[in-house]
């Protein structure tokens, strides 16, 4: 069973490589849509869809800043993101090697 | 290492684990086919697993559910579509509504368990899971067993130095 499904959007989000580099991109929060739209080989649509994909799974969020508006990573949700990823390598790992130790004990 | 291998086929929408266990299949088969033994394995020690019915016949259902740490009780449940002990298992597991019924809105996975002898009082274990779509295959991808994914751990943890935000 995959625990803790409310961050499916969150994984779905950062399965893409073009929005992982959004995302580091968006750190530092310079940057608006368009410049950042201007790094990738890419019509500025499909970029703008990838800043919305990443806004809905909470990864990133939009600023005022004067009278420019930049996105910005949110830095905790990749934490989240980085120890639900850590717990779910281990589920199956952690079922054989309950498994394993079952079996062991069982024809000691 | 009792992981032999994990591969994902992304055409196939699947994910195989291998492992190698110390025992005959009719052994193994008993971690699956006996309620008290799944339950011991199925959850993680700090979501352990209670298994409340098991009725591995074709057609069949195994209900549960975790117990975490907070005293939250996630609930979940097989459908069994084929049945060869001690060889063969397969079923889908889903996330199951507080009543116990089928939660619809989340993606059910199938998942082929083949239990073979190697000799030596060896056991090969294959387990397969197949995902019905491809947002449910990112779901596994985000599950951490393959290697696009170790990738994708790694960037993260890289944004997160780059980051340098406590």
């Amino acid at each position: 069973m995959q625990v803790m499904p409310n961050y499916d959007g969150m994984f779905g989000a950062l399965a893409d490589a073009t929005r992982r580099d959004i995302v580091r991109r968006a750190i530092d929060a310079q940057e608006g849509v368009a410049q950042i739209a201007s790094h990738y080989p890419m019509s500025f649509a499909a970029v703008q869809k990838h800043v919305a994909i990443l806004e809905r799974a909470g990864l990133v969020s939009k600023h005022r800043i004067g009278r420019r508006k930049v996105v910005r990573t949110n830095l905790e949700g990749l934490r989240v993101a980085r120890r639900l990823l850590d717990q779910y390598e281990e589920l199956w790992r952690g079922r054989i090697d309950r498994m394993s130790e079952l079996i062991t004990n069982r024809q000691e | 290492m009792t992981v032999t291998s994990i591969t994902k086929d992304p055409r196939s929408l699947s994910m195989t684990l291998t492992a190698e266990l110390a025992a005959t299949p009719d052994r193994v088969w008993q971690l699956w086919a006996d309620p008290r033994q799944l339950e011991r394995w199925w959850g993680p020690p700090t979501y352990p697993a209670t298994v409340t019915s098991h009725d591995l016949r074709v057609g069949g259902k195994v209900e549960y559910h975790m117990t975490g740490p907070e005293g939250d009780q996630p609930k979940g449940y097989w459908i069994i579509d084929e049945v060869e002990p001690p060889h063969r298992l397969v079923f889908h597991d889903g996330f199951a509504n507080e009543d116990g019924t089928p939660n619809e809105q989340m993606p059910s996975n199938e998942a082929r368990v083949s239990i073979q002898e190697i000799g030596d009082g060896r056991t090969r274990m294959l387990i397969e899971s197949i995902f019905p779509t491809t947002e449910a295959l990112e779901q596994m991808l985000a599950m951490g067993m393959e290697e696009g994914l170790r990738q994708a751990v790694g960037q993260i943890d890289a944004i997160l130095g780059e980051g340098a935000v406590a």
